[in-house]
């Protein structure tokens, strides 16, 4: 209710107001982007096991080779794991340059393998036992413990983890035009909200659309990007889109999101090149232009790549694979101690394997982005207990000195 | 946030700086009382006839309150919801709108546009048999690009039959002259929620929103009873999985949490369990198949009806308690009948139900007091549905919250587009469907069971707002002509000075229609 109030009185200042909050995040504010591949990637084609024997058994068709074995193979990151060769240019260098580290076997206990479950539970990142309040994730809560307004999704609709008490907005950057105004007539449309509980919520709509468009149009090359993929997102399209939100987060924002689609791959996924290989691919170039067009804020910079559940260990009958279990986490930032393969794990045999067919989830994700957080801003244990309450934050997972 | 709208004219008045929320009370009775005069003229100049009862100041229709009410039980009005509120006067036309008949009653055009759906051509239970059959031989195709290509083909229609479903919907929105049925229509198919999106519902989508619309207006139970016996809910929320021996208990903890008791309706998590014992072995069966093999003693209870079946074999026979009461061993079918209908009669689910029925009619926070009444006439009816909306509709509460609900994207779009075509045809449905996705509220799009939600404060972001105001545009560039409509006339007349002298800075009629669909008025019903 106090909240409401200030809110209404806000909207009734003069704009010079909002103006000056929209042009935040000074050089040094840490900045976050969650990076959310929905359809649940195949993490084992990712970070490949290579010293499992049993992994290449099990895949027949699609196992990445091991290193050693010529063009086809793994990318060697240390004696157990190796990296997609797709990746090899994009993240493979990020990690040599200790930029990027990977956490195996992390994910929820939720077992369902259903994918919106999964996703919702995920970034409700509440407890899994006990009622779920579907109006509270968790990025709106870290949003209100570092009192932060400077966070945005950029989506065609607001996800779970920004619903909340802070108004978080969105921005489809994907599909984004140019917008169907001239000055005037976004000038017409703020006038007759002046003084009405909605005159913030849209002169921010207009303002975040306005200042995306100014960074598009910085880039030509990305625009065509943009004109040839109006469809939903995908990776194809990710670098422009990774390029824009970088410039965006760079400029504006302290707090991100983005979600990238099309990884539910049941029939005929490919192995070193391929459907999955291809999107990787485009995933890898993306983060990489992220990280490139962050410039010297990439220091400060810190990126999570998450998904809701890995995939069955062994290939299915069509040369894909099925829902699964345990998952791999990317964590990846100018100021992240990278180039290992951190967290709990675990030499992969059928005997170690969830329920004998999925990775074990090992590194429970709250617990893991819990401790990442109160690493980045200082979180006290209060309020960390605010973004993922009754997470077990003493475990090791939530120690991993990440940055 | 909270958006209820204070009226415009109020806003003048306020020093700078002024929370709106604490200034509304003193100022509404004499903002409203000018804007009566306001829209009285307004309408009375239209010419045609229309409405014009207000030349004398007595017609009932000119009553902007009257005007406003329409609008709440329509997804928006249009010049036929004006002349019929004007024909048949308030009170007989909410009679009406309560009460339509069983046949729907659209332009012969239309009628003949939605028979020719070829959703229309066949049961679901054909279409889902067929598209089986086609999944698994697209499954068995030895080539890996082969299968793609065929599972691809699979999935384009299973999109092509929930969108047709959609399209269904979008016109009857649009040109139904009985516009309360098509609102609850949408409303119960959010109440008791499934998501096309999983395994094959796109198939069954179309199918239970036909069985749940005639009874829109009806009975509670019959309501709850559709929606058990429905395979887009029983495979929705997994109760094809739920048997004795391996019990799954989604479908009943959702049917006490959001379809009946509501989660402060005394149930404990002990309850959850019984009832997912009572619902075991309710399930789908598409198809010829014959009746499952079961032993002699068990033949009996067998029942089957469509593609939903009660299989006993399936079932946990033993006693059980539910809510405090016993219930007997061995009845099987019957017995779910009976706690379907216990639970639909329940005081907690008549609040549940009146709460919710208050929030999407009434305000975000309806009065407690005016819930109360709705769930005594709720159960003073066994459940009717009119009757308890009557008590809203004739609640001293209502008026107060006329204008002032915010449209989800669903109302949004509808509403615009009956401003702008005016009962006149309604072309590219795909367009509109896909602007209502991304406004967030695609038809039968919400992946949780509690569906969309009712209030404000889900739908107006910025980036929501944003997106609504291009779709604005988009309406208006599709619509073509700029001229305006009576209904157009009419809405702009109920808008207040600020908007109105926006509007007249308009440099084309196209974009004084743009301007008046991102109005304050216009995102309120």
């Amino acid at each position: 209710m106090q909240r409401r109030t200030l809110l209404h009185t806000l909207a009734a200042m003069p704009l010079a107001i909002h103006s000056a909050r929209l042009a935040a995040a000074s050089p040094g504010t840490p900045r976050l982007l969650v990076v959310f591949l929905r359809g649940a990637y195949d993490a084992a084609s990712l970070l490949v096991p290579v010293a499992s024997t049993h992994y290449y058994e099990t895949r027949p068709t699609i196992a990445i080779a091991r290193p050693g074995s010529g063009a086809e193979a793994a990318l060697p990151l240390d004696t157990d794991w190796g990296l997609h060769p797709a990746l090899a240019g994009s993240m493979g260098a990020l990690f040599a340059r200790q930029q990027l580290a990977f956490v195996p076997f992390a994910g929820t206990d939720d077992a369902s393998r259903s994918h919106f479950e999964t996703q919702d539970g995920i970034e409700l990142g509440q407890p899994l036992q006990g009622r779920r309040d579907l109006r509270s994730g968790f990025m709106n809560r870290l949003a209100q413990v570092l009192d932060t307004r400077d966070a945005i999704a950029f989506s065609d609709r607001l996800p779970l983890c920004f619903r909340g008490d802070v108004a978080v907005p969105n921005l489809g950057l994907a599909r984004l035009g140019p917008p169907p105004w001239d000055a005037r007539q976004s000038q017409l449309i703020q006038d007759m909200y002046t003084g009405t509980p909605l005159a913030e919520p849209v002169q921010e709509g207009f303002t975040v659309h306005e200042a995306a468009q100014r960074e598009i149009a910085g880039s030509s090359a990305i625009g065509e990007l943009v004109a040839a993929n109006r469809n939903a997102v995908t990776a194809k399209g990710f670098e422009g889109e990774a390029r824009r939100i970088a410039r965006l987060m760079r400029e504006r924002y302290q707090l991100g999101f983005v979600d990238v689609g099309g990884w539910d791959t049941h029939v005929g996924q490919g192995a070193r090149s391929g459907y999955l290989a291809n999107r990787l691919a485009e995933l890898g170039q993306g983060l990489a232009g992220y990280a490139n067009e962050m410039g010297p804020a990439w220091q400060d910079s810190t990126v999570v790549v998450l998904s809701e559940f890995g995939r069955t260990f062994a290939e299915n009958g069509n040369r894909g694979t099925d829902h699964g279990h345990g998952t791999v986490y990317w964590m990846l930032g100018g100021g992240v101690r990278g180039g290992r393969i951190v967290g709990e794990q675990v030499a992969l045999t059928p005997a170690t394997l969830f329920q004998r067919r999925d990775y074990p989830v090992l590194n429970e994700y709250r617990a893991l982005l819990g401790g990442l957080f109160a690493r980045i801003y200082g979180l006290n244990p209060a309020q960390l207990a605010q973004v993922f309450p009754g997470a077990d934050t003493s475990t090791g997972v939530s120690r991993l000195d990440l940055v | 946030m909270n958006c209820a709208v204070p009226r415009e004219s109020d806003q003048a008045l306020l020093p700078p700086g002024t929370p709106l929320r604490e200034a509304q009370p003193s100022l509404t009775a004499t903002t409203w009382r000018r804007r009566e005069l306001i829209v009285a003229a307004a309408l009375g100049g239209l010419g045609s006839g229309l409405l014009t009862g207000c030349a004398t100041g007595a017609g009932p229709a000119a009553d902007p309150n009257a005007l406003q009410l329409a609008n709440r039980i329509s997804w928006g009005v249009d010049s036929a919801t004006l002349q019929a509120l004007h024909r048949m006067g308030q009170r007989d036309y909410v009679a009406a709108q309560l009460h339509p008949p069983a046949e729907d009653r659209l332009p012969a055009a239309v009628q003949a546009r939605i028979a020719a759906l070829p959703l229309q051509q066949r049961s679901m239970d054909a279409w889902v048999t067929e598209l089986a059959q086609r999944r698994s031989a697209a499954q068995a195709l030895p080539d890996d690009k082969d299968k793609r290509a065929a599972l691809q083909g699979y999935q384009r229609d299973l999109n092509a039959l929930a969108q047709d479903a959609a399209t269904r919907t979008l016109l009857r929105a649009h040109y139904s002259p009985y516009q309360l049925q098509e609102q609850m229509s949408w409303f119960w198919f959010n109440h008791f929620n499934v998501y096309q999106g999983k395994a094959d519902l796109r198939a069954m989508v179309g199918d239970y929103e036909e069985r749940l619309r005639p009874l829109a207006l009806g009975r509670f139970s019959d309501l709850l009873i559709a929606s058990a016996t429905h395979a887009a809910m029983l495979r929705y929320l997994d109760n094809t999985q739920n048997a004795a021996r391996r019990r799954n208990e989604n479908y009943a903890r959702e049917l006490m949490e959001l379809h009946t008791l509501g989660v402060a309706g005394g149930y404990t998590q002990k309850d959850v369990q019984e009832l997912a014992r009572v619902l075991s072995g309710l399930g789908v069966r598409f198809g010829d198949a014959e009746q499952p093999p079961l032993e002699p003693a068990l033949q009996p209870l067998y029942w089957r009806q469509g593609a939903v079946e009660f299989h006993p074999g399936r079932h946990d026979m033993g006693e059980k308690r539910l809510l405090g009461a016993r219930i007997q061993a061995g009845q099987g079918w019957d017995e779910i009948l009976a706690q379907l209908g216990r639970l639909a009669r329940h005081p907690a689910t008549a609040h549940h139900i009146s709460m919710r029925l208050a929030q999407y009619l009434g305000e975000d926070q309806p009065a407690p007091a005016l819930v109360e009444r709705m769930a005594a006439a709720f159960t003073a009816s066994d459940g009717s549905i009119a009757l308890t909306l009557q008590t809203l509709f004739d609640a001293p509460e209502l008026p107060a919250t006329l204008g002032r609900k915010f449209k989800d994207p669903m109302h949004y779009l509808v509403s615009a587009v009956r401003m702008l075509h005016d009962g006149q045809d309604l072309p590219d449905t795909p367009a509109l469907l896909r602007a209502l996705s991304r406004m967030g509220q695609g038809l039968y799009n919400r992946q949780t069971p509690d569906g969309y939600p009712l209030d404000a404060a889900a739908w107006s972001g910025s980036g929501q707002m944003g997106t609504r105001f291009e779709v604005a545009q988009s309406l208006v560039g599709r619509a073509g002509s700029g001229s305006a409509t009576r209904a157009q006339l009419a809405i702009e007349a109920g808008a207040g000075p600020r908007t109105r002298r926006v509007l007249d800075a308009a440099t084309s009629p196209e974009e004084r229609q743009v301007l008046l669909l991102c109005s304050p008025p216009f995102q309120y019903r």
